[in-house]
């Protein structure tokens, strides 16, 4: 069984208002080769907002990875991206 | 345009930065550096240089402040002199007048090329020349191997584009213009757009579509955050659109908005039961005196386009006041000392709260959101505070297309009225209206037609920030809580 990528948006409301709302509806947003392959939770305040070297919000963790400035782009690019490190590489191919 | 992009995100960043000086006693005194912090580090340069995103900032600024940058190329006055004239309003409200609740930023307007139609590097020069061929105005004609369009004679039917077999020919849109169902908005001979307010409806489509964020509305949360940092006694009147706006339920935004400062909190889906009973008793009587067809009036954005676009089915909409409107006077009757703030989707319910009176502040959706990252309020983290009553789940349901329409047929039911047969227009276009303008003559087959500006209803509002597929979910789950 693939282990799925799990991809945590904050919802805490300083991200949540600054676009973090939108990314909710990733799933939905998905290219067909990463369907199905993430588990996508709403988080509650991730507290990353407090540490201004970590960037702007809004913030998403892809796995362990921080993403700053989310956008459903930014997250699809890092959930591929980590499919093609745990050895779904076919998914980054299938990308292009 | 989805609402995940940076003019949406620069004009909450506005917000929450102006509403954060306001509740920390600094309006007056932070306001001018605003536009400077704004595009420190990090700021992605947008026009010709940062000096000229921050004169469009200092615009931007003004109307958070309510004020009116219609016609400038730079803030008048400093922004201090616009900031302590929201904090004049915030302790003296005088009455409100309609009119120039959303304007252009003339400025910040790209003056897009008027709409056209453009031949592109794609074109083959074909044998077939279908763009020739079908071109009503003779506009076309081929040369160096590619087709080009004369534009004094093009009339943009598009019809070239339609029959090109390469999809070589692209239209140029003005994105406002596009959107705007009613005309309302047109270029100057300057080429910048303007709003027509006898043709406006404030429906907010060209707000929300501007690629240069160019549309502004005047807002007022600046002036409520004053006035709730004063201690005014205020409570809060939440559209059902609004109750699924946040993450954690309506109990959680009833903690929010008290930590706010808002002393009390009430569904406007209460007053859309009021709403409903009403207009199925307005509908029934309609019906048994052969009247025709019920148009619904919930939607703001609806009724000023009845009034302005097609006065001719002004007559079949109904007269039963919005939900809004009973929520308010329920909130008059029982704490009369209080303010009443209006929190919406929409920018059309500022007009109409105006003009009812029964309401001292409209703020949107987005507006709200603001607030609470200015407060530093975590929705999501707060303790539920449960409701005092909370309103019946077809009320609730008044917030998606289709809504109203089923909450009528269900006050039917359960009187013992046979169905009305319903239909529902979901959203206004020019293609709506006109099919809804031959009604006049031809009146459809239907006994109450459900009218809503927005495309899925409330809930896709031009001001809300939760993504409105996830919204309409989270409404059925709240109808079905309440049966």
């Amino acid at each position: 069984m693939i282990q799925k990528i799990r991809v945590a948006i904050c919802t805490g409301t300083a991200c949540y208002v600054r676009g973090g709302a939108e990314l909710l509806d990733l799933e939905s947003r998905l290219p067909a080769e990463l369907t199905g392959l993430i588990e996508l939770e709403g988080a509650s305040c991730l507290e990353l907002c407090r540490d201004r070297a970590k960037g702007q919000p809004p913030f998403a963790l892809v796995g362990e990875k921080v993403i700053a400035a989310a956008t459903i782009e930014t997250l699809i690019d890092a959930i591929a991206a980590a499919c093609g490190a745990c050895g779904g590489a076919d998914s980054q191919e299938a990308r292009r | 345009m989805n609402h995940n992009n940076n003019a949406a995100r620069i004009r909450r960043e506005l917000l929450i930065r102006t509403a954060k000086l306001a509740f920390e006693g600094r309006l007056v005194e932070g306001i001018e550096r605003l536009p400077y912090e704004m595009t420190a580090e990090g700021w992605e340069t947008i026009r010709c240089c940062r000096h000229h995103d921050r004169a469009i900032l200092r615009l931007r600024t003004m109307a958070v402040l309510g004020a009116d940058p219609e016609g400038l190329d730079d803030a008048a006055l400093p922004l201090a002199e616009y900031a302590r004239e929201t904090e004049r309003r915030a302790q003296d409200p005088a009455p409100r007048i309609e009119g120039g609740e959303l304007v252009v930023i003339s400025e910040a307007c790209n003056a897009c090329v008027k709409t056209r139609y453009l031949v592109t590097e794609a074109c083959q020069g074909c044998l077939a020349r279908p763009c020739k061929m079908n071109c009503p105005k003779g506009a076309i004609r081929v040369e160096g191997g590619r087709a080009h369009i004369d534009p004094a004679r093009c009339v943009n039917c598009g019809l070239c584009m339609k029959n090109c077999p390469y999809t070589a020919i692209v239209k140029l849109p003005v994105p406002c213009e596009e959107a705007c169902p009613v005309g309302a908005i047109a270029k100057g001979a300057d080429g910048v757009e303007r709003i027509d307010p006898a043709k406006c409806i404030l429906c907010g489509k060209c707000l929300r579509e501007c690629p240069f964020g160019a549309v502004a509305e005047r807002s007022e949360a600046i002036e409520l955050a004053l006035e709730l940092r004063a201690g005014k006694r205020a409570v809060a009147l939440v559209a059902p659109a609004v109750a699924v706006q946040f993450p954690g339920g309506l109990e959680r935004l009833a903690a929010a908005l008290h930590a706010l400062g808002f002393a009390d909190m009430l569904e406007v889906a209460e007053g859309a039961e009021e709403t409903t009973r009403h207009e199925a008793a307005e509908l029934a009587a309609r019906l048994t005196g052969g009247e025709g067809f019920l148009l619904t009036s919930c939607c703001p954005a609806w009724t000023n386009a009845a009034r302005k676009r097609l006065p001719a089915l002004a007559p079949c909409v109904s007269e039963t006041p919005s939900p809004m409107v009973y929520a308010a006077q329920r909130a008059a009757a029982t704490q009369p000392e209080a303010m009443r703030v209006f929190i919406g989707p929409c920018v059309a319910k500022r007009a109409e709260a105006k003009r009812t009176r029964l309401v001292d502040r409209v703020i949107t959706a987005e507006e709200l959101g603001a607030l609470f990252v200015a407060a530093g309020i975590d929705v999501g983290a707060l303790d539920p505070e449960p409701l005092a009553r909370g309103a019946g789940g077809t009320a609730r349901g008044f917030a998606v297309s289709g809504g109203v329409g089923a909450a009528v047929a269900a006050e039917f039911a359960a009187k013992g009225k046979p169905a009305p047969r319903l239909y529902a227009v979901n959203g206004l276009t020019r293609q709506t209206l006109a099919t809804m303008e031959a009604w006049a003559a031809c009146p459809p087959e239907a006994d109450l037609v459900e009218v809503m500006s927005c495309e899925g209803g409330c809930v896709a509002g031009p001001c809300t920030i939760a993504n409105p597929r996830l919204a309409k979910i989270e409404i059925e789950r709240m109808r079905e809580d309440r049966g």
